[in-house]
């Protein structure tokens, strides 16, 4: 039976991993650590979830434990956040380098210092070469429903990498909301259980991540390549199919909205693209021809479908709550790079907007729209990086 | 149709508990509903803001609410430290947790309904770790106050997130504030 629950997300990112029948989880349980293994724990602790927890001493070792286990072919999860995630950067790249489905949410929260625990992007952007997967969420239900589509996505072995399921701080992890969690057969039939390519067996030892020379190196950093296109493949096909099962879409690798006849159109990530919906339905009220296009997977990165968008397009306002110093916005970085080679690219415009979880609300995102249009109609971004409500 | 509430109270007192409670009665109304903290860390006793959005249509908007339709007021001493009542709708509605009566209650016009919370939490015996709890009652008093919810569906959502006899007890004093509830218009 659906069940509907109304619970913050980090919670029902808990909910999630029950219902993948994760079999191993590892987590450090000290700050930043969220309330996501916090309910795990309890869930194991009472026999709701059959899972083993593994209560470690860093998120390094989170991950290190993470991979272990991965490696040994079981369903593997962990969750983490901020300087948590940075500290697991070397062992991120272990993760994808041994092509093991490991799924993590990332709450997203702003660095330090200044000490701050609040929205931004910034934490799991700067760990986009890493080889993971990067998801961004719009909503508590989308939460839910990509945990699950990226178990099926990851260990399907044209792809056989880790995923980030991203989520903003507060705005999502700490927001109570109603979500439809499907009846638990149905969500096995979607995703039934692991059944790995390989693992490490002690009645059948062999060697795995062992020294590899120049002459295969390359060959091995191709096939991750290649595996994230195969995934860009993959996304928007699950995404559909777990539409069919249970009526929750999300827009495969770009959720858009009112893009079709749109001469301007706002590209957002995570919430802001959800927020972004009503001040294009106000704009629009105005005589704007606006839409807007929530970019909700970050690696791969949809090349494509930022091309096909801009076809018939006069322009792009791109809306970061991040910043790559000494550049600009990631996502508008990715953009520009994404449309270089395209002829008649539409104007680009780059905001900075929301760091540190500065409120971003609907009437914020109609000033920066209103700002681009006026650019649109000169033919010409005056300023390239524009930071929005900046005390000066 | 969208509402936006928000909630006033003190660390401890339960006021994002409140919001979610508020929420979840409206859900099982077949409403759209959101609730979250304002967005920091919560400290015992430190004046801590919750949001509740009750909605017809679903909820697209995260960003923190700006002009409520209405604010609850768990702590009245809040009233000395804290601009309550910034951003109110004028059409809006002000209910405050307080022996006085609405009219003893000066908010420069806007309307205010008062119920004794504390009060109803003492007679009850309604306390946690010596602390009356007021977060549950005064949805009754809300519900009277505004018509947004029934009382019935706030009873529903106490009873469902606690059993036995905590969950009769938080109900009986929803109750009696939905009773004692007195309107200043």
């Amino acid at each position: 039976m659906v069940q509907t629950v109304i619970d913050t997300a980090n919670h029902i990112a808990a909910y999630a991993a029950k219902a993948a029948r994760v079999q191993v989880v590892a987590a450090y349980p000290i700050t930043p650590q969220t309330s996501i293994v916090e309910r795990i724990a309890e869930m194991v602790e009472s026999g709701e979830m059959k899972a083993e927890y593994i209560r470690v001493e860093s998120e390094h070792s989170a991950m290190a434990a993470c991979i272990g286990a991965a490696a040994g072919g079981v369903r593997t999860f962990t969750a983490t956040s901020s300087h948590g995630l940075a500290l697991m950067h070397e062992a991120l790249h272990w993760a994808s380098g041994s092509r093991l489905p490991i799924i993590m949410p990332v709450v997203n929260r702003a660095l330090g210092p200044g000490w701050n625990i609040w929205a931004d992007l910034t934490d799991s952007l700067s760990q986009r070469d890493t080889g993971w997967i990067q998801f961004y969420c719009a909503d508590n239900q989308e939460v839910f429903d990509t945990i699950i589509q990226a178990y099926k996505l990851c260990e399907n072995e044209r792809v056989l990498l880790p995923a980030m399921i991203c989520s903003e701080a507060f705005i999502l992890s700490h927001t109570y909301m109603p979500v439809e969690i499907p009846d638990q057969e149905r969500i096995d039939e979607f995703l039934p259980s692991y059944k790995p390519k390989w693992f490490l067996d002690v009645n059948n030892p062999f060697s795995h991540g062992n020294i590899v020379p120049p002459e295969w190196y390359m060959e091995f950093r191709y096939m991750i390549h290649e595996a994230m296109e195969n995934a860009k493949q993959l996304i928007p096909e699950i995404d559909k199919e777990y539409g069919k099962y249970f009526g929750f879409e999300h827009g495969g690798l770009v959720e858009k909205y009112r893009c079709e006849d749109a001469d301007l159109i706002l590209l957002t990530m995570g919430t802001l693209g959800s927020e972004a919906k009503t001040a294009v339905d106000n704009l629009r009220k105005e005589g704007l021809k606006i839409g807007t296009a929530r970019v909700r997977v970050f690696r791969p990165f949809p090349k494509e479908e930022i091309r096909k968008l801009a076809e018939n397009t006069q322009m792009f306002t791109i809306i970061n709550r991040a910043i790559s110093f000494g550049m600009e916005g990631f996502l508008t970085e990715e953009t520009k790079a994404a449309l270089y080679n395209q002829k008649d690219r539409p104007l680009i415009a780059g905001f900075i907007a929301g760091l540190g979880g500065r409120d971003v609300s609907f009437k914020t995102i109609e000033k920066i729209a209103k700002k681009s249009a006026e650019w649109m109609q000169k033919g010409e971004v005056e300023k390239e990086i524009v930071w929005v409500d900046l005390k000066e | 149709m969208l509402k936006e509430i928000r909630i006033h109270g003190r660390g401890g007192q339960g006021a994002v508990t409140a919001a979610q409670l508020l929420a979840h009665a409206a859900f099982l109304e077949g409403k759209c509903v959101q609730a979250f903290p304002y967005f920091g860390a919560e400290r015992r006793g430190a004046p801590v803001k919750a949001f509740t959005r009750i909605s017809d249509e679903p909820i697209r908007i995260h960003s923190q609410i700006i002009n409520p339709d209405y604010i609850v007021v768990l702590s009245p001493e809040l009233m000395q430290i804290v601009n309550l009542t910034e951003g109110l709708k004028k059409e809006g509605l002000a209910l405050i947790n307080t022996t006085k009566k609405p009219e003893e209650v000066n908010l420069n016009g806007w309307r205010v309904a008062t119920v004794d919370a504390t009060g109803i939490a003492l007679e009850l015996g309604l306390l946690v770790a010596g602390f009356p709890v007021v977060n549950t009652s005064i949805l009754g008093a809300f519900a009277k106050a505004t018509n947004e919810v029934k009382l019935e569906s706030v009873l529903k959502a106490i009873k469902t997130t606690w059993s036995g006899s905590a969950g009769e007890k938080n109900a009986k004093a929803a109750e009696l504030a939905y009773e004692r509830l007195i309107k200043g218009w």
